[in-house]
């Protein structure tokens, strides 16, 4: 059974209480973690916790970004991530546009800045964009005036996805230092791996990324050297990264890396990685099961870990909507640098 | 000039003493009440109007927090204080009598934005507001109910009310001008 | 016909002749006609004196790799921009790569680019011819007929022969014309469109990189199939260190290689990709600019490359010129050409290895002039050199003088650099081609 620890929602509020923090917000765009210090982090948190009692109410909105224009710009398909974006913005009554690139001018060839340039004289004060290449939002942001969210890059990073699993884990564990957070599957394609690997990591807990090596990136090892990040390691084989965790989170495998050559067949990628009932057990008695979506039942995770009681799968979704409410207030409110 | 200390601790606890007497005289009792705190020393000072009025009639008034960043007209100020608190009334506020407590009366753009919250949090039968000080300067149309004491000021004078919950005493302190204190007083 | 002129005062350095001194030099109908002791030259008519005082002078720079663009992609770069840009980086001759379109694999093609670079060309061009037509890799280009029309050897530069039959039926037929086969070394499966490096940046960053092996493998093949035929093999822009090393195995052997390195790959890392150091703001930048084929490699790279260029397992230094247009460069990663627009600032980047006591200026020289020229042959004359009687192809450089670099003063067409504003300390001052001055630093 999972404990949940509830923030205080008894009839009396607590007697004593520290005085309001006051923290400097640094972004005007969001597209990585990895320059989130550990109170940028807190804070998130801290905020999606107050939009989250929003969500409990019957009528779920609230008047502050009135009057701010949300676009999301998504060139690849996503039906979770711009449908939670947009669910964010409207809840804090901002008014969305979303565009498709698949409708849009985008295949009459009018470019990545072209389309953002037009968004921003369109009116656009923040812009939510996934994009299939990496770097994209960094190339956006040199270009536009309006707040970037980066809502997926290529293999690069996923911040709002980051912050999600922060907060489901510490709602559910009470804490994220010294934590076991096992990740497993195609990490080389992963832009939620990574900005796991900044988020996690700043915030003290332990990360274990577990893949056959052809899914590895060979720089991996480098990479976490050169980036200190002493808290992160890497396992090939799937029992010692489970041994122990707190949370597993296997991570969808597209069809097409078998399809590249990058395994040898689904079947055997089954036999030695998929998260079984079995292999569960191998965790803490506590563990929690998380999944960034979609997923492959029956491929990375079997059915009955998918939707058993260890699983968090869908509360994430609801944290996906909480977390993105948190990140556009605190988007919209912050002076740019 | 230095600080100047307008209500001592004892002065402040009288002034709470009677603002929760006449909070049960208006409302011919102690029923139906909410009182709702302004995060963040407003909530202090609920419960303790509260405790004052189990006192008096032997009923136990609920006492909410209410967070009012969600419902502010102005943004740009975030980025020096954003955190949000949560909101957390436990009762439904609808057919209530709901009185807002709040620490420093100024402008009156902090309950303008209150009220918002409380409308969409339900339908109460009535909003009163009590407070501990009231320096003037009002830019809207709002007045309090019950005030702990009116202390005019100008506008480049700060007051600053410590609780014992949260600044480990009590007192109002009048800031000279130029100092900035913590808070904004709204 | 161009003024006479005494060059006076500088420092020459030719390191064909082994000249290391201060001298005068004197140009005389457009050939150098007397180097010796100031004020000593004979009298002359009509004279024009340039004053070099705390001037380095020396042959003018021989670009063995570049790319003009022309025909085909005159929006990048033309036979005219390019050579004005080779000018003002101190080059007096460029050797052109016929990737352009149509590539330089016939007559008329080679032609255009000769009468082109005759009307409108700065400096002298001198062809490279494709190895296969249409560089596609499957039949031989005539190559009797481009040696005829005047190539200084063969390349599919931008590609590799990936069939190594082909390659070694290259190497075969071109042992008799004594031309190069210059290879750009690439497993393409393996390189498999990635965007750089193959390194823990690649892995930080989210981009496919491009394994060092894949440029080993072909330098490998190339190698032994050049001990097999007896040709002569350049390999062009060397980036890593295991290729150093198979380079030298091979000349070790006696396998008759030579080899050319960049600029930038002497200079620059894969960090660059995330942006450059002199921008406050600390974020990654995915920097198109520092996006090349071969990528920028490692630090254990370029203290190999330093080595090799130091023992002369690496003959010479080439800037594979790679002009492009804002459009092809100013988008995403994934999808920005790849390449440097490198002759003017060619000679400033590799200053800074001299400076730091890396590299020898009189190496460094030797290896823009005197080697480069000896990989050409004596084709079109005696190149890189300042002996009396040959043309005078002179550059003079002031290896102190600091400046910063702006990509919008570039006479290239192609304003794509990564050291778009970097402090540099050693300029190009003067360049003459066959006695004419065809740029001047404060004009």
């Amino acid at each position: 059974m999972i404990e949940t620890i509830e923030p205080s929602s008894s009839t009396t509020t607590p007697d004593t209480f520290p005085p309001p923090f006051i923290a400097v917000w640094q972004h005007h765009h969001i597209l990585d973690l990895d320059d989130f210090t550990q109170e940028e982090i807190e804070l998130v948190l801290e905020t999606a916790n107050a939009m989250a009692e929003v969500l409990t109410r019957e009528v779920k909105k609230v008047p502050t970004l009135r009057g701010k224009t949300v676009v999301t710009l998504f060139y690849e398909p996503s039906t979770r991530t711009r449908a939670s974006f947009e669910l964010a913005a409207k809840n804090l009554s901002a008014d969305t546009v979303s565009l498709d690139a698949a409708k849009s001018s985008v295949t009459k060839g009018e470019s990545l800045i072209d389309s953002l340039c037009t968004i921003q004289a369109l009116g656009a004060d923040i812009i939510v964009m996934r994009h299939s290449q990496s770097g994209a939002p960094y190339l956006a942001m040199q270009h536009v005036k309006c707040s970037i969210i980066n809502a997926g890059d290529g293999w690069h990073a996923h911040p709002s996805q980051a912050l999600l699993d922060l907060y489901t884990i510490r709602r559910h564990l009470g804490k994220l230092a010294n934590l076991k957070v096992a990740i497993i599957g195609d990490i080389t394609h992963s832009r939620v791996a990574r900005s796991d690997i900044w988020g996690m990591t700043t915030m003290g807990t332990k990360v274990v990324l577990c893949a056959p090596s052809t899914l590895l990136p060979r720089g991996l090892d480098n990479f976490i050297a050169n980036c200190r990040l002493p808290n992160v390691s890497i396992e090939t084989k799937i029992e010692p990264a489970l041994e122990g965790a707190d949370v597993v989170m296997p991570l969808r495998l597209q069809m097409e890396r078998q399809q590249s050559g990058l395994l040898p067949s689904l079947r055997e990628y089954i036999q030695l990685y998929q998260l079984t009932m079995e292999r569960l057990s191998l965790a803490k008695p506590h563990v929690l099961v998380m999944h960034p979506g979609p997923m492959n039942e029956g491929i990375e995770i079997s059915p009955e870990v998918a939707h058993g009681t260890q699983s968090v799968i869908e509360e994430q979704v609801a944290n996906g909507v909480t977390i993105r409410m948190a990140l556009l207030y605190l988007i919209a409110g912050g002076k740019s640098k | 000039m230095p600080d100047r200390i307008l209500m001592s601790p004892e002065d402040m606890q009288r002034a709470l003493v009677r603002v929760a007497h006449e909070i049960v005289e208006r409302n011919k009792g102690a029923n139906d009440i909410v009182l709702v705190g302004m995060q963040t020393r407003g909530v202090p000072l609920a419960k303790r109007l509260a405790a004052t009025i189990q006192g008096l009639e032997g009923i136990t008034v609920p006492v909410g927090s209410l967070d009012i960043s969600l419902y502010r007209d102005d943004l740009s100020s975030l980025s020096l204080k954003p955190t949000v608190h949560r909101t957390d009334i436990p009762i439904d506020v609808s057919g209530k009598q709901v009185v807002l407590v709040d620490d420093v009366f100024y402008t009156g753009r902090s309950i303008r934005a209150a009220m918002d919250a409380l409308i969409d949090l339900g339908r109460p039968q009535s909003i009163q507001l009590a407070v501990l000080v009231d320096r003037g300067h009002r830019e809207l149309p709002i007045r309090a109910d019950y005030v702990g004491k009116n202390i005019p000021t100008s506008k480049d004078e700060e007051i600053k009310v410590s609780v014992k919950e949260v600044d480990d005493e009590d007192k109002v302190t009048i800031l000279s001008p130029g100092k900035g204190a913590n808070d904004r007083n709204d | 016909m161009p003024h006479n002129l005494i060059i006076s005062g500088g420092h020459i350095i030719d390191p064909s002749q082994g000249i290391d001194k201060i001298a005068d030099l004197l140009i005389t109908k457009g050939k150098i006609s007397w180097i010796g002791d100031k004020g000593k030259a004979p009298s002359q008519p009509d004279l024009h004196t340039v004053d070099a005082t705390g001037l380095i002078v020396c042959p003018g720079f021989i670009d063995l790799h570049c790319h003009l663009r022309e025909p085909g992609f005159e929006d990048k770069e033309t036979i005219g921009t390019g050579t004005k840009a080779a000018a003002k980086g101190g080059f007096t001759t460029v050797c052109c790569m016929p990737n352009t379109n149509p590539p330089l694999d016939n007559q008329t093609s080679i032609d255009y680019v000769k009468k082109t670079a005759e009307i409108e060309g700065t400096v002298q061009v001198l062809p490279i011819g494709c190895i296969t037509k249409g560089r596609q890799g499957k039949e031989l280009t005539e190559m009797n007929e481009l040696a005829k029309v005047g190539v200084i050897g063969f390349s599919d530069d931008g590609d590799t022969v990936a069939s190594s039959r082909i390659m070694s039926l290259a190497m075969d037929y071109s042992q008799v014309l004594g031309l190069p086969i210059i290879d750009h070394c690439e497993d393409k499966e393996l390189s498999d469109n990635g965007f750089m490096n193959d390194g823990w940046v690649s892995a930080r960053l989210g981009l496919k990189g491009m394994p060092k092996a894949a440029e080993e493998i072909v330098v490998a093949r190339d190698l032994a199939l050049a001990q097999l035929t007896g040709a002569k093999l350049h390999i062009a822009h060397v980036s890593t260190d295991g290729s150093v090393e198979l380079i030298r195995r091979a000349k070790e052997k006696g396998v008759s290689v030579t080899a050319e390195v960049t600029p930038h790959h002497l200079t620059l890392t894969e960090e660059r990709v995330m942006g450059s150091q002199l921008k406050e703001n600390k974020q990654l930048a995915y920097d198109t600019n520092a996006k090349v084929n071969p990528p920028l490699r490692t630090k254990e790279d370029i203290a190999a490359l330093i080595k090799g260029l130091n023992g002369g397992i690496i003959d010479a230094i080439a800037t594979d010129h790679a002009p492009h247009t804002l459009v092809d460069k100013m988008c995403e990663f994934g999808l920005a050409a790849f390449g440097i627009s490198g002759l003017e600032t060619a000679l400033a980047c590799l200053m800074g290895l001299v400076h730091s006591g890396q590299l020898d200026l009189k190496t460094l020289i030797s290896k823009l002039t005197f080697e480069p020229a000896r990989i050409i042959g004596t084709k079109y004359g005696e190149l890189g050199t300042l002996k009396t009687g040959c043309p005078a192809d002179v550059t003079l450089l002031d290896p102190n003088k600091e400046w910063v670099v702006d990509s919008h003063d570039f006479a290239s067409k192609g304003k794509n650099t990564p050291f778009d504003g970097c402090s540099f300390k050693g300029r190009i001052i003067m360049t003459i081609v066959a006695g004419k001055t065809v740029y001047r630093e404060d004009l």
